[in-house]
């Protein structure tokens, strides 16, 4: 059914039209209207069997869930940002004892300096962690994902996380086809774990590993992303066929049939990547863009077929390895290693800690990554102003004061406000 | 597409504006996208939302730059940033005020768009005598629909009675309704000078 909703509710909706059996609620800004929403449907009796439990931080929100998911129980949770680092443990956890559960995450960026605006920090610090990590372009696309992320989860025995930009996506309210029970039922059979803690036959999860097997199980669990890499198209199409929609898949392609110029970018910025493009189209520039769903597994394979011919490609990400730079570029560059002619990749950090994406400056950087391509990493919007000024400032004196201190009291000198406290 | 910037202070229901808003263009078959700008979330903090309205899908994520119509929600907010930025050439302006444009000091600004393109409505006004407390954000909704017509003041109210059924609803709607009639009278007597 077509409704104007808030993204968050919209996916709330989604989250319970699938049935989950233990939904672990903690609030942490921008996810918290998401298990608002489920406990509102479990309140209300639309969400019927489902034990919603209030913990008490978010590491006891994924304790819970991987417990509930070992006793055989649909698990779900949502986080963000420190909530994310708080469970940490758990997160390595559950992908290494192969449970299922579903999470979303409201992506934020990670403080200090504390930021409760959206980028992908969150996302990147467990990209290594063993979960499958997919992340939605439009709430509907986010609505439709969860639906998939269950399915997916459940036949590899792996979670999954979605990843949907916070605030933006979030908080945004749009027009969006919610689904019926019958439509999402006749696609979503019921849990049926590969493991099970069941008093009737006792097994036990959770063993310790030495040296002569440790090896054997991370191979597996990396054999498991490598299915996945097969399981998330055909689910997509499944999806496609009884919801007649197209949603999730590994990674989708916008005008790059002609394409000089390729953008790969993830999540919601690629909508206005792909207003940008239209843009540029317009003038004659071949250009186009790759919208990566699945970031683990990362489509290797797929990504290299789509970049290939490719002159260049702009590698637009909401995340920085300090010290190294993007990781989407750099997981990219990893794909196009064996390439006999690859591409120029030109590396683009840009949206971080809620900093709007404008269609501006993503023309001016499209056109410079051709004209006039930089080297290592570029920062886009960067206050060159400000972080020169810091830069000297520390030069000049030993104890020159907080960085993030320091530039908010130089914006609000320029700016000629009074300092916020 | 039709982009809304609605700029106001935490507490006088600045975000849910928009959404009404976008409830309301889609009531009428159209494709809305209403979000928040979260800076402080402090009542009393300037704060902006936007709406957008088209008719195929939205795809654009960044804020609201070159605005059609600006809602200004709280007049003192024209001393402190720069509400006018980016507004078009052809847009509208609607503020709730019981003052003048002039007695803002935004006369020029005002002057400079299409005639009948900028109204003042006491907002607050309507809202504390229908709904009994300052919130002028439906109000606002049903000047909009006079102002731009780009939105049929029954969508209006039905966008308002999904987001309050019941008393505090329908008092909204009264309000949105007589903000409504404000700005008519307004626009048909500009028309006939």
């Amino acid at each position: 059914m077509l409704k104007q909703i808030e993204g968050s509710h919209a996916m709330a909706e989604a989250i319970a039209l699938c049935r989950p059996e233990v939904v672990c609620a903690y609030p942490i800004t921008p996810q918290t209207h998401i298990v608002e929403g489920l406990g509102e449907l479990v309140k209300n009796g639309s969400l019927v069997d489902c034990e919603y439990i209030n913990v008490e931080s978010e590491f006891a929100a994924l304790s819970v869930a991987i417990g509930a998911s070992a006793a055989g129980a649909r698990a779900y949770t949502a986080t963000a940002s420190q909530g994310l680092l708080f469970m940490m443990e758990a997160v390595y956890n559950a992908s290494g004892l192969g449970l299922p559960i579903v999470m979303t995450l409201g992506n934020r960026a990670i403080g200090a300096p504390i930021n409760i605006w959206n980028d992908h920090s969150d996302a990147m610090s467990v990209r290594d962690s063993g979960w499958l990590q997919l992340f939605a372009e439009t709430n509907q696309e986010a609505v439709d994902l969860h639906i998939q992320a269950f399915k997916i989860a459940e036949e590899l025995s792996m979670p999954v996380m979605v990843c949907v930009d916070g605030f933006i996506l979030t908080h945004a309210m749009e027009r969006i086809d919610v689904p019926d029970q019958a439509t999402v039922d006749a696609y979503l059979p019921p849990y049926d774990p590969v493991q099970v803690l069941d008093p009737a036959a006792p097994i036990s999860i959770g063993a310790m590993v030495g040296p002569d097997a440790f090896t054997e199980v991370r191979f597996l669990a990396h054999y498991k992303q490598t299915q996945a890499l097969g399981l998330i198209p055909e689910f997509a199409r499944e999806f496609a066929e009884k919801f007649g929609r197209e949603a999730g898949g590994l990674l989708r392609c916008y005008r790059t049939e002609d394409a000089d110029v390729v953008v790969v970018a993830m999540g919601s910025v690629c909508g206005t990547i792909k207003d940008t493009i239209d843009e540029m189209r317009d003038d004659d520039i071949r250009i186009g863009l790759v919208t990566i769903v699945s970031f683990r597994p990362f489509p290797v394979d797929a990504l290299r077929a789509s970049l290939a011919a490719a002159k260049d490609v702009v590698v637009v990400e909401k995340s920085i390895a300090v010290g190294m730079g993007g990781q989407l570029a750099d997981n990219v560059g990893s794909a196009l290693r064996n390439l006999p002619r690859p591409p120029r990749l030109h590396s683009a950090v840009a949206g971080l800690g809620g900093r709007p994406i404008t269609r501006a400056s993503l023309h001016h950087l499209f056109r410079q990554a051709v004209v006039q391509p930089w080297e290592g990493t570029h920062f886009l919007d960067l206050n060159d102003r400000v972080v020169g000024r810091e830069i000297h400032r520390k030069r000049k004196s030993r104890r020159s004061g907080p960085t993030a201190e320091n530039i908010l009291r130089q914006l609000a000198i320029a700016s000629g406000l009074p300092a916020a406290e | 597409m039709f982009q809304v910037r609605i700029h106001g202070r935490g507490g006088q229901g600045v975000v849910t504006g928009a959404e009404m808003l976008s409830i309301a263009a889609f009531f009428e078959g159209r494709h809305a996208q209403a979000f928040p700008s979260f800076g402080s979330e402090r009542t009393g903090a300037p704060v902006v939302a936007f709406c957008r309205i088209a008719d195929q899908e939205i795809r654009l994520r960044e804020p609201i730059l070159d605005p059609d119509c600006l809602i200004v929600q709280d007049a003192t907010l024209f001393k402190v940033i720069d509400v006018f930025a980016g507004l078009r050439g052809d847009g509208y302006l609607l503020v709730n005020t019981n003052k003048t444009f002039a007695e803002l000091h935004i006369g020029e600004a005002a002057n400079r768009l299409p005639k009948r393109h900028a109204v003042i409505v006491p907002a607050t006004e309507f809202a504390l005598k229908h709904v009994g407390r300052p919130v002028p954000n439906a109000a606002l909704l049903g000047a909009f629909a006079a102002l731009t017509q780009f939105v049929h003041i029954d969508s209006v109210k039905r966008a308002i009675e999904e987001a309050f059924p019941g008393k505090i609803g329908a008092a909204n709607i009264a309000a949105a309704t007589e903000a409504y009639a404000f700005v008519q009278t307004q626009q048909l007597a500009a028309t006939a000078a």
